[in-house]
Protein backbone atom coordinates (compact mmCIF):
# COMPACT_ATOMS: atom_id res chain seq x y z
CA UNK A 1 0.00 0.00 0.00
CA UNK A 2 1.02 3.64 -0.33
CA UNK A 3 2.38 5.77 2.15
CA UNK A 4 2.51 9.33 3.49
CA UNK A 5 5.41 10.49 6.20
CA UNK A 6 3.90 12.66 8.53
CA UNK A 7 5.94 14.44 10.55
CA UNK A 8 4.65 16.14 13.46
CA UNK A 9 5.27 19.00 15.73
CA UNK A 10 7.77 17.21 17.80
CA UNK A 11 9.71 16.12 15.01
CA UNK A 12 8.57 12.15 15.16
CA UNK A 13 7.83 10.89 12.05
CA UNK A 14 5.59 8.72 11.38
CA UNK A 15 4.68 6.47 8.10
CA UNK A 16 0.65 6.36 7.45
CA UNK A 17 -0.58 3.59 5.04
CA UNK A 18 -2.53 6.11 2.12
CA UNK A 19 -5.21 4.99 0.85
CA UNK A 20 -6.13 6.58 -2.85
CA UNK A 21 -9.38 8.66 -2.92
CA UNK A 22 -9.32 10.05 0.74
CA UNK A 23 -7.56 13.55 1.14
CA UNK A 24 -4.29 14.05 3.16
CA UNK A 25 -6.23 15.20 5.86
CA UNK A 26 -8.06 12.50 6.59
CA UNK A 27 -5.28 10.26 6.10
CA UNK A 28 -3.36 12.29 8.98
CA UNK A 29 -6.39 12.81 11.48
CA UNK A 30 -7.43 9.03 10.83
CA UNK A 31 -3.44 7.81 12.36
CA UNK A 32 -3.33 8.53 15.47
CA UNK A 33 -2.22 12.16 16.29
CA UNK A 34 -4.32 14.61 17.25
CA UNK A 35 -2.39 17.32 16.19
CA UNK A 36 -4.26 18.46 13.11
CA UNK A 37 -7.73 19.66 14.01
CA UNK A 38 -9.99 19.84 10.72
CA UNK A 39 -12.36 21.78 12.70
CA UNK A 40 -14.81 22.14 9.01
CA UNK A 41 -14.51 18.17 8.33
CA UNK A 42 -12.73 19.05 5.31
CA UNK A 43 -14.37 21.82 2.96
CA UNK A 44 -12.19 24.88 3.13
CA UNK A 45 -13.40 26.99 5.25
CA UNK A 46 -10.88 26.94 8.13
CA UNK A 47 -7.26 26.76 8.35
CA UNK A 48 -7.17 23.64 10.75
CA UNK A 49 -5.24 21.32 8.61
CA UNK A 50 -1.98 23.31 7.80
CA UNK A 51 0.40 21.40 6.49
CA UNK A 52 4.23 22.26 5.00
CA UNK A 53 4.28 19.76 1.58
CA UNK A 54 8.00 18.50 0.77
CA UNK A 55 9.20 20.45 -1.98
CA UNK A 56 10.05 17.57 -4.15
CA UNK A 57 6.62 16.66 -4.53
CA UNK A 58 5.12 19.91 -5.06
CA UNK A 59 4.82 19.65 -9.37
CA UNK A 60 2.26 16.18 -8.40
CA UNK A 61 -0.08 17.98 -6.05
CA UNK A 62 -2.80 19.59 -7.47
CA UNK A 63 -2.60 23.41 -7.48
CA UNK A 64 -4.13 25.89 -5.11
CA UNK A 65 -7.30 27.32 -5.51
CA UNK A 66 -7.89 30.91 -4.52
CA UNK A 67 -10.34 30.07 -1.49
CA UNK A 68 -6.85 28.10 0.04
CA UNK A 69 -4.64 30.71 -0.60
CA UNK A 70 -6.81 33.08 0.84
CA UNK A 71 -7.39 31.29 4.05
CA UNK A 72 -3.76 30.13 4.41
CA UNK A 73 -3.16 33.73 4.91
CA UNK A 74 -4.68 33.57 8.05
CA UNK A 75 -2.17 31.78 9.18
CA UNK A 76 1.32 33.27 10.90
CA UNK A 77 3.20 30.11 9.89
CA UNK A 78 2.33 30.00 6.12
CA UNK A 79 5.32 29.43 4.38
CA UNK A 80 6.23 28.83 0.60
CA UNK A 81 5.45 24.97 0.86
CA UNK A 82 2.36 25.51 3.24
CA UNK A 83 -0.71 23.71 2.02
CA UNK A 84 -3.90 22.92 3.45
CA UNK A 85 -4.19 18.96 3.55
CA UNK A 86 -8.14 18.72 3.14
CA UNK A 87 -7.32 20.06 -0.63
CA UNK A 88 -4.87 17.46 -1.26
CA UNK A 89 -6.78 14.55 -2.74
CA UNK A 90 -3.88 10.88 -1.81
CA UNK A 91 -2.96 9.42 -5.28
CA UNK A 92 -0.88 6.61 -6.04
CA UNK A 93 1.39 9.12 -7.61
CA UNK A 94 2.07 10.94 -3.89
CA UNK A 95 3.48 7.48 -2.65
CA UNK A 96 6.13 8.26 0.01
CA UNK A 97 4.64 12.03 0.10
CA UNK A 98 6.14 13.72 2.89
CA UNK A 99 4.34 16.72 4.61
CA UNK A 100 4.96 18.52 8.04
CA UNK A 101 2.38 19.47 10.17
CA UNK A 102 2.51 23.27 10.74
CA UNK A 103 2.67 24.80 14.13
CA UNK A 104 -0.23 26.29 16.13
CA UNK A 105 -1.35 29.36 15.78
CA UNK B 1 -19.44 -2.12 41.39
CA UNK B 2 -19.36 1.64 39.61
CA UNK B 3 -16.90 2.61 37.17
CA UNK B 4 -15.35 5.76 37.79
CA UNK B 5 -13.26 8.20 36.00
CA UNK B 6 -10.61 10.95 36.02
CA UNK B 7 -12.83 12.97 33.71
CA UNK B 8 -15.94 11.87 32.49
CA UNK B 9 -17.59 13.30 29.74
CA UNK B 10 -21.35 13.27 28.64
CA UNK B 11 -21.78 14.00 25.28
CA UNK B 12 -20.07 12.59 22.33
CA UNK B 13 -20.17 15.07 20.05
CA UNK B 14 -18.05 17.74 18.54
CA UNK B 15 -17.58 19.18 22.14
CA UNK B 16 -17.24 15.36 23.83
CA UNK B 17 -14.85 14.03 21.17
CA UNK B 18 -12.59 17.65 21.44
CA UNK B 19 -12.32 17.29 25.27
CA UNK B 20 -10.49 14.26 25.47
CA UNK B 21 -8.39 14.60 22.17
CA UNK B 22 -7.31 18.20 24.11
CA UNK B 23 -6.95 16.24 27.73
CA UNK B 24 -4.47 13.84 25.91
CA UNK B 25 -2.55 16.60 23.59
CA UNK B 26 -1.96 18.04 27.11
CA UNK B 27 -0.43 15.15 28.63
CA UNK B 28 -3.30 14.48 30.76
CA UNK B 29 -2.71 10.74 32.18
CA UNK B 30 -5.83 10.15 33.87
CA UNK B 31 -8.59 7.77 33.01
CA UNK B 32 -11.11 9.50 30.76
CA UNK B 33 -14.80 8.11 29.68
CA UNK B 34 -17.00 9.86 27.07
CA UNK B 35 -20.84 8.86 26.83
CA UNK B 36 -22.41 9.27 24.01
CA UNK B 37 -26.43 8.80 24.24
CA UNK B 38 -25.81 7.93 19.89
CA UNK B 39 -24.75 4.60 19.27
CA UNK B 40 -22.08 6.05 16.76
CA UNK B 41 -18.80 7.21 18.07
CA UNK B 42 -18.18 11.15 17.99
CA UNK B 43 -18.58 12.28 14.47
CA UNK B 44 -18.96 15.97 12.30
CA UNK B 45 -22.21 17.32 12.54
CA UNK B 46 -22.59 19.74 10.01
CA UNK B 47 -22.01 17.06 7.00
CA UNK B 48 -25.44 16.09 8.18
CA UNK B 49 -27.57 18.56 5.87
CA UNK B 50 -24.70 18.74 3.72
CA UNK B 51 -21.77 16.12 1.93
CA UNK B 52 -23.27 13.20 4.05
CA UNK B 53 -27.62 14.17 3.35
CA UNK B 54 -25.82 14.13 -0.43
CA UNK B 55 -24.37 10.90 -0.71
CA UNK B 56 -20.94 12.44 -0.90
CA UNK B 57 -19.40 11.02 1.92
CA UNK B 58 -19.77 8.07 3.40
CA UNK B 59 -20.18 7.82 7.15
CA UNK B 60 -16.63 6.75 8.04
CA UNK B 61 -15.41 9.76 6.52
CA UNK B 62 -17.70 12.13 8.74
CA UNK B 63 -16.22 10.40 11.69
CA UNK B 64 -14.28 12.67 13.98
CA UNK B 65 -11.54 9.84 14.43
CA UNK B 66 -11.55 6.67 13.97
CA UNK B 67 -11.91 3.90 16.55
CA UNK B 68 -8.75 2.72 16.72
CA UNK B 69 -7.51 6.40 17.82
CA UNK B 70 -9.63 6.71 20.85
CA UNK B 71 -8.75 2.58 21.86
CA UNK B 72 -5.01 4.27 21.32
CA UNK B 73 -5.47 7.37 23.65
CA UNK B 74 -7.11 5.64 26.18
CA UNK B 75 -10.18 7.25 26.04
CA UNK B 76 -12.65 4.91 26.81
CA UNK B 77 -16.35 5.55 24.42
CA UNK B 78 -19.04 4.71 26.42
CA UNK B 79 -21.93 4.78 23.52
CA UNK B 80 -25.26 4.48 23.70
CA UNK B 81 -26.29 5.58 27.08
CA UNK B 82 -28.19 8.62 28.21
CA UNK B 83 -27.17 10.24 31.40
CA UNK B 84 -30.58 11.21 33.53
CA UNK B 85 -29.38 11.86 36.54
CA UNK B 86 -25.89 13.44 38.20
CA UNK B 87 -25.02 13.17 41.58
CA UNK B 88 -22.84 16.07 42.26
CA UNK B 89 -22.26 15.28 45.83
CA UNK B 90 -21.42 11.46 45.05
CA UNK B 91 -19.52 12.35 41.99
CA UNK B 92 -21.43 9.93 39.85
CA UNK B 93 -24.17 10.07 37.13
CA UNK B 94 -27.03 7.68 36.01
CA UNK B 95 -27.68 6.52 32.72
CA UNK B 96 -31.24 5.74 31.29
CA UNK B 97 -29.83 2.01 30.63
CA UNK B 98 -29.29 1.56 34.60
CA UNK B 99 -25.93 1.61 35.07
CA UNK B 100 -24.01 4.48 37.41
CA UNK B 101 -20.76 6.09 36.65
CA UNK B 102 -18.54 8.00 39.46
CA UNK B 103 -15.68 11.17 38.12
CA UNK B 104 -13.50 13.02 39.43
CA UNK B 105 -14.22 15.73 37.37
CA UNK B 106 -17.46 15.93 34.80
CA UNK B 107 -18.04 17.81 31.00
CA UNK B 108 -21.08 18.65 30.17
CA UNK B 109 -21.09 18.62 26.61
CA UNK B 110 -24.37 17.05 25.42
CA UNK B 111 -25.44 20.20 23.30
CA UNK B 112 -29.33 19.55 22.61
CA UNK B 113 -32.27 18.05 20.90
CA UNK B 114 -34.08 19.26 18.35
CA UNK B 115 -37.27 21.47 18.99
CA UNK B 116 -40.42 19.71 17.86
CA UNK B 117 -43.62 20.94 16.49
CA UNK B 118 -45.55 21.34 19.37
CA UNK B 119 -48.72 21.56 16.80
CA UNK B 120 -50.98 17.85 16.47
CA UNK B 121 -49.25 15.67 13.73
CA UNK B 122 -46.21 17.00 15.19
CA UNK B 123 -44.83 13.58 16.01
CA UNK B 124 -46.19 11.97 12.62
CA UNK B 125 -43.98 9.64 11.00
CA UNK B 126 -42.57 11.48 7.99
CA UNK B 127 -41.93 14.10 10.14
CA UNK B 128 -37.57 14.76 10.59
CA UNK B 129 -35.14 16.74 12.60
CA UNK B 130 -31.60 16.96 11.35
CA UNK B 131 -29.70 16.09 14.38
CA UNK B 132 -27.85 13.29 14.55
CA UNK B 133 -27.34 10.58 11.94
CA UNK B 134 -30.34 8.54 12.79
CA UNK B 135 -31.97 11.45 11.54
CA UNK B 136 -30.37 11.66 8.50
CA UNK B 137 -30.29 8.00 8.09
CA UNK B 138 -34.38 7.95 8.51
CA UNK B 139 -34.80 10.34 5.78
CA UNK B 140 -32.33 9.31 3.43
CA UNK B 141 -34.55 5.78 3.81
CA UNK B 142 -37.67 7.29 3.21
CA UNK B 143 -36.75 9.48 0.29
CA UNK B 144 -34.84 6.01 -0.88
CA UNK B 145 -38.41 4.51 -0.53
CA UNK B 146 -40.12 6.71 -2.96
CA UNK B 147 -41.41 9.77 -0.17
CA UNK B 148 -40.44 13.20 -1.12
CA UNK B 149 -42.46 13.17 -3.90
CA UNK B 150 -43.06 16.70 -1.75
CA UNK B 151 -41.12 18.18 0.47
CA UNK B 152 -41.80 20.78 3.77
CA UNK B 153 -39.22 21.76 5.56
CA UNK B 154 -40.30 24.25 8.81
CA UNK B 155 -37.72 26.70 9.49
CA UNK B 156 -35.44 28.96 7.25
CA UNK B 157 -32.56 28.95 9.46
CA UNK B 158 -29.02 27.23 8.33
CA UNK B 159 -29.83 23.59 8.74
CA UNK B 160 -33.00 24.00 6.97
CA UNK B 161 -31.61 26.11 3.88
CA UNK B 162 -29.48 23.73 3.51
CA UNK B 163 -31.09 20.52 3.64
CA UNK B 164 -34.06 22.21 1.25
CA UNK B 165 -30.62 23.40 -0.84
CA UNK B 166 -29.92 19.44 -1.25
CA UNK B 167 -33.32 18.04 -1.57
CA UNK B 168 -33.89 20.93 -4.42
CA UNK B 169 -30.50 19.80 -6.37
CA UNK B 170 -32.02 16.57 -6.78
CA UNK B 171 -35.09 17.74 -8.74
CA UNK B 172 -37.29 17.55 -5.73
CA UNK B 173 -40.57 19.44 -5.19
CA UNK B 174 -39.07 21.72 -1.69
CA UNK B 175 -41.26 24.22 0.14
CA UNK B 176 -39.29 26.61 3.08
CA UNK B 177 -41.90 27.94 6.01
CA UNK B 178 -40.62 30.53 7.67
CA UNK B 179 -42.22 32.16 10.52
CA UNK B 180 -40.50 35.74 10.24
CA UNK B 181 -40.24 38.02 7.53
CA UNK B 182 -37.74 36.88 6.44
CA UNK B 183 -34.79 33.57 6.07
CA UNK B 184 -31.54 33.34 8.31
CA UNK B 185 -33.74 36.44 10.66
CA UNK B 186 -31.87 34.97 14.28
CA UNK B 187 -28.70 35.32 12.47
CA UNK B 188 -28.17 37.10 10.04
CA UNK B 189 -28.86 40.63 8.33
CA UNK B 190 -31.43 41.83 5.36
CA UNK B 191 -29.12 41.80 2.69
CA UNK B 192 -28.21 38.30 3.36
CA UNK B 193 -31.71 37.19 3.93
CA UNK B 194 -32.70 38.30 0.80
CA UNK B 195 -29.72 36.45 -1.19
CA UNK B 196 -30.41 33.01 -0.22
CA UNK B 197 -34.08 33.55 -0.25
CA UNK B 198 -33.46 34.46 -3.91
CA UNK B 199 -30.93 32.01 -4.44
CA UNK B 200 -33.45 29.44 -2.85
CA UNK B 201 -36.44 30.71 -5.37
CA UNK B 202 -33.82 30.14 -8.48
CA UNK B 203 -33.52 26.98 -7.77
CA UNK B 204 -37.36 26.32 -7.43
CA UNK B 205 -37.70 26.01 -3.74
CA UNK B 206 -41.27 27.57 -2.16
CA UNK B 207 -39.75 30.00 0.14
CA UNK B 208 -43.03 31.17 2.58
CA UNK B 209 -42.26 34.30 4.73
CA UNK B 210 -43.84 35.24 7.71
CA UNK B 211 -46.48 31.82 7.63
CA UNK B 212 -47.33 29.96 11.06
CA UNK B 213 -47.97 26.44 10.71
CA UNK B 214 -51.19 25.22 12.68
CA UNK B 215 -51.29 21.68 12.55
CA UNK B 216 -49.67 18.58 10.36
CA UNK B 217 -52.48 16.77 8.68
CA UNK B 218 -52.22 12.98 8.94
CA UNK B 219 -53.39 9.49 7.48
CA UNK B 220 -52.71 6.54 9.43
CA UNK B 221 -50.26 8.11 11.18
CA UNK B 222 -47.88 9.62 7.99
CA UNK B 223 -47.97 12.86 7.67
CA UNK B 224 -49.78 14.13 5.00
CA UNK B 225 -50.00 17.65 4.61
CA UNK B 226 -49.32 21.22 6.76
CA UNK B 227 -51.95 23.26 7.07
CA UNK B 228 -50.81 27.28 7.66
CA UNK B 229 -52.42 29.65 9.87
CA UNK B 230 -54.00 30.84 6.88
CA UNK B 231 -55.95 27.85 6.40
CA UNK B 232 -53.82 26.85 3.19
CA UNK B 233 -52.99 23.29 2.91
CA UNK B 234 -49.74 21.91 1.65
CA UNK B 235 -49.74 19.04 0.83
CA UNK B 236 -46.28 16.76 1.93
CA UNK B 237 -44.87 13.57 2.49
CA UNK B 238 -41.75 14.39 4.17
CA UNK B 239 -41.78 17.32 6.61
CA UNK B 240 -38.00 18.60 7.93
CA UNK B 241 -38.44 20.22 11.18
CA UNK B 242 -35.61 23.04 11.55
CA UNK B 243 -36.38 25.35 14.32
CA UNK B 244 -33.22 25.05 16.77
CA UNK B 245 -32.42 22.73 19.52
CA UNK B 246 -33.25 22.80 23.62
CA UNK B 247 -30.28 22.27 25.39
CA UNK B 248 -30.84 19.26 26.93
CA UNK B 249 -29.26 20.29 30.48
CA UNK B 250 -32.11 19.10 33.11
CA UNK B 251 -30.24 16.41 35.01
CA UNK B 252 -27.35 19.56 35.56
CA UNK B 253 -30.31 21.81 36.57
CA UNK B 254 -32.07 18.98 38.81
CA UNK B 255 -28.69 18.40 40.61
CA UNK B 256 -28.71 21.73 41.30
CA UNK B 257 -26.50 23.65 38.63
CA UNK B 258 -27.09 27.41 37.93
CA UNK B 259 -28.98 27.73 34.30
CA UNK B 260 -31.87 27.99 32.86
CA UNK B 261 -31.67 28.28 28.90
CA UNK B 262 -28.69 25.98 29.63
CA UNK B 263 -26.33 25.59 32.11
CA UNK B 264 -24.59 28.58 33.38
CA UNK B 265 -20.47 28.41 33.24
CA UNK B 266 -17.88 30.89 33.90
CA UNK B 267 -14.78 32.05 32.18
CA UNK B 268 -13.26 28.57 32.30
CA UNK B 269 -16.42 26.57 31.53
CA UNK B 270 -16.71 25.85 35.26
CA UNK B 271 -20.70 25.34 36.27
CA UNK B 272 -21.75 26.48 39.78
CA UNK B 273 -21.71 22.81 40.53
CA UNK B 274 -18.22 21.44 42.49
CA UNK B 275 -15.96 19.80 39.78
CA UNK B 276 -18.23 20.31 36.80
CA UNK B 277 -17.57 21.88 33.49
CA UNK B 278 -19.98 22.57 30.71
CA UNK B 279 -19.06 23.07 26.77
CA UNK B 280 -20.72 23.85 23.49
CA UNK B 281 -24.28 24.22 22.83
CA UNK B 282 -25.67 23.79 25.96
CA UNK B 283 -23.26 26.30 27.24
CA UNK B 284 -24.32 29.69 28.55
CA UNK B 285 -21.31 31.93 28.66
CA UNK B 286 -20.54 35.89 29.00
CA UNK B 287 -19.11 36.26 25.44
CA UNK B 288 -16.79 39.23 24.53
CA UNK B 289 -18.11 39.53 21.27
CA UNK B 290 -21.66 40.28 22.00
CA UNK B 291 -20.85 42.54 24.45
CA UNK B 292 -20.54 40.40 27.78
CA UNK B 293 -24.15 39.01 27.08
CA UNK B 294 -24.93 35.82 27.85
CA UNK B 295 -25.53 33.24 25.27
CA UNK B 296 -25.46 30.15 24.30
CA UNK B 297 -23.85 29.65 20.86
CA UNK B 298 -24.44 26.62 18.99
CA UNK B 299 -21.64 25.79 16.52
CA UNK B 300 -18.83 23.90 15.68
CA UNK B 301 -16.18 26.53 16.54
CA UNK B 302 -17.93 26.95 20.39
CA UNK B 303 -17.79 23.42 20.91
CA UNK B 304 -14.24 23.11 20.42
CA UNK B 305 -12.53 25.74 21.47
CA UNK B 306 -14.73 25.51 24.55
CA UNK B 307 -13.35 22.01 24.79
CA UNK B 308 -10.00 23.04 24.65
CA UNK B 309 -10.84 25.93 27.67
CA UNK B 310 -12.31 23.38 29.61
CA UNK B 311 -9.36 20.98 28.86
CA UNK B 312 -6.52 23.52 30.23
CA UNK B 313 -8.84 24.62 33.01
CA UNK B 314 -8.49 20.75 33.90
CA UNK B 315 -4.85 20.28 33.35
CA UNK B 316 -4.05 23.07 35.62
CA UNK B 317 -3.12 25.91 33.15
CA UNK B 318 -6.76 27.53 32.97
CA UNK B 319 -6.46 30.55 30.60
CA UNK B 320 -10.51 32.34 30.22
CA UNK B 321 -12.43 31.58 26.82
CA UNK B 322 -12.25 34.46 24.18
CA UNK B 323 -12.71 32.71 20.71
CA UNK B 324 -13.51 34.56 18.07
CA UNK B 325 -16.91 33.07 16.83
CA UNK B 326 -16.80 31.82 13.19
CA UNK B 327 -19.09 29.37 10.85
CA UNK B 328 -19.73 28.02 7.95
CA UNK B 329 -22.61 27.46 5.57
CA UNK B 330 -22.55 25.93 2.04
CA UNK B 331 -25.62 26.23 -0.08
CA UNK B 332 -25.36 25.84 -3.74
CA UNK B 333 -21.69 27.24 -4.70
CA UNK B 334 -22.80 29.55 -2.33
CA UNK B 335 -19.69 29.75 0.58
CA UNK B 336 -20.77 31.61 3.26
CA UNK B 337 -18.16 31.91 5.96
CA UNK B 338 -18.84 34.16 9.50
CA UNK B 339 -16.93 36.03 11.56
CA UNK B 340 -18.03 37.79 14.56
CA UNK B 341 -21.49 38.12 16.14
CA UNK B 342 -23.70 40.35 14.20
CA UNK B 343 -26.61 40.24 17.22
CA UNK B 344 -26.84 43.82 18.24
CA UNK B 345 -25.42 45.71 15.20
CA UNK B 346 -27.02 49.18 14.30
CA UNK B 347 -25.55 49.76 11.08
CA UNK B 348 -24.54 46.88 7.93
CA UNK B 349 -22.22 47.93 5.44
CA UNK B 350 -22.82 45.83 2.40
CA UNK B 351 -19.04 45.20 0.19
CA UNK B 352 -19.02 43.92 -3.11
CA UNK B 353 -22.05 43.36 -5.39
CA UNK B 354 -24.61 40.91 -4.41
CA UNK B 355 -25.64 40.68 -7.96
CA UNK B 356 -22.02 39.07 -8.23
CA UNK B 357 -22.33 36.37 -6.26
CA UNK B 358 -19.08 37.51 -4.00
CA UNK B 359 -19.60 39.73 -1.25
CA UNK B 360 -19.56 40.76 2.05
CA UNK B 361 -21.94 41.96 4.91
CA UNK B 362 -20.25 44.02 7.28
CA UNK B 363 -21.90 44.23 11.25
CA UNK B 364 -21.24 47.71 13.26
CA UNK B 365 -22.35 48.49 16.43
CA UNK B 366 -21.62 52.26 17.22
CA UNK B 367 -18.98 52.85 14.83
CA UNK B 368 -16.92 49.36 15.11
CA UNK B 369 -16.90 46.18 13.17
CA UNK B 370 -18.92 43.22 15.42
CA UNK B 371 -19.01 40.63 12.40
CA UNK B 372 -18.48 39.76 8.76
CA UNK B 373 -20.86 37.34 6.39
CA UNK B 374 -18.63 36.49 3.59
CA UNK B 375 -20.10 34.83 0.60
CA UNK B 376 -18.04 33.81 -1.76
CA UNK B 377 -15.06 35.92 -0.50
CA UNK B 378 -12.76 34.39 1.32
CA UNK B 379 -9.96 36.99 1.54
CA UNK B 380 -12.39 39.56 3.21
CA UNK B 381 -13.89 36.17 6.12
CA UNK B 382 -9.57 35.95 6.48
CA UNK B 383 -9.19 39.78 6.59
CA UNK B 384 -12.17 40.55 8.13
CA UNK B 385 -11.45 38.80 11.56
CA UNK B 386 -8.53 41.12 12.57
CA UNK B 387 -11.00 44.06 12.42
CA UNK B 388 -13.35 41.81 14.92
CA UNK B 389 -10.92 41.24 16.97
CA UNK B 390 -9.92 44.89 17.79
CA UNK B 391 -13.45 46.01 17.44
CA UNK B 392 -11.80 48.32 14.54
CA UNK B 393 -13.64 51.64 13.60
CA UNK B 394 -13.73 51.84 10.04
CA UNK B 395 -16.33 54.48 7.80
CA UNK B 396 -18.70 53.24 5.56
CA UNK B 397 -17.12 54.33 2.59
CA UNK B 398 -13.96 52.49 3.16
CA UNK B 399 -15.53 49.30 3.76
CA UNK B 400 -17.54 49.62 0.63
CA UNK B 401 -14.25 50.30 -1.49
CA UNK B 402 -13.41 46.54 -2.60
CA UNK B 403 -10.40 48.24 -3.77
CA UNK B 404 -8.88 48.31 -0.41
CA UNK B 405 -7.91 45.00 1.05
CA UNK B 406 -10.04 44.74 4.61
CA UNK B 407 -5.83 44.10 5.96
CA UNK B 408 -4.99 47.37 4.55
CA UNK B 409 -8.05 49.17 6.71
CA UNK B 410 -7.12 46.68 9.65
CA UNK B 411 -3.88 48.38 10.35
CA UNK B 412 -5.04 51.86 9.19
CA UNK B 413 -7.55 51.74 12.04
CA UNK B 414 -4.98 49.74 14.74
Amino acid sequence: MSQLIVTLRDGATTHVPAEAGRSVMELIRDSGSGELLAICGGCCSCATCHVYVDPAFAALVPPMSDDENDLLDSSDQRRETSRLACQIPFSPALDGLRVTIAPED
Amino acid sequence: MTTTFDVLIVGAGHGGAQAALALRQLHFAGSIGVIGDEPELPYERPPLSKEYFSGEKSFERILIRPATFWSEKQVQMLTGRRVVAVNAVAHTVRTAEGETFGYGQLVWATGGQPRRLACSGGDAVGVHGVRTRADADAMLRALAGGTGQRIVVVGGGYIGLEAAAVLAQQGRQVTVLEAQERVLARVAGEALSRVYEAEHRAHGVDVRLGVQVESLLTQDGRVKGVQLRDGEVLLADLVIVGIGIVPAVEPLLAAGAAGGNGVQVDATCRTSLPDVYAIGDCALHANGFAEGATIRLESVQNANDMATTAARALTGQPQPYHAVPWFWSNQYDLKLQTVGLSTGHDAVVVRGDLATRSFSVVYLRQGRVIALDCVNAVKDYVQGRALVLAGARVPAEALQDTTRPLKELAAAAA
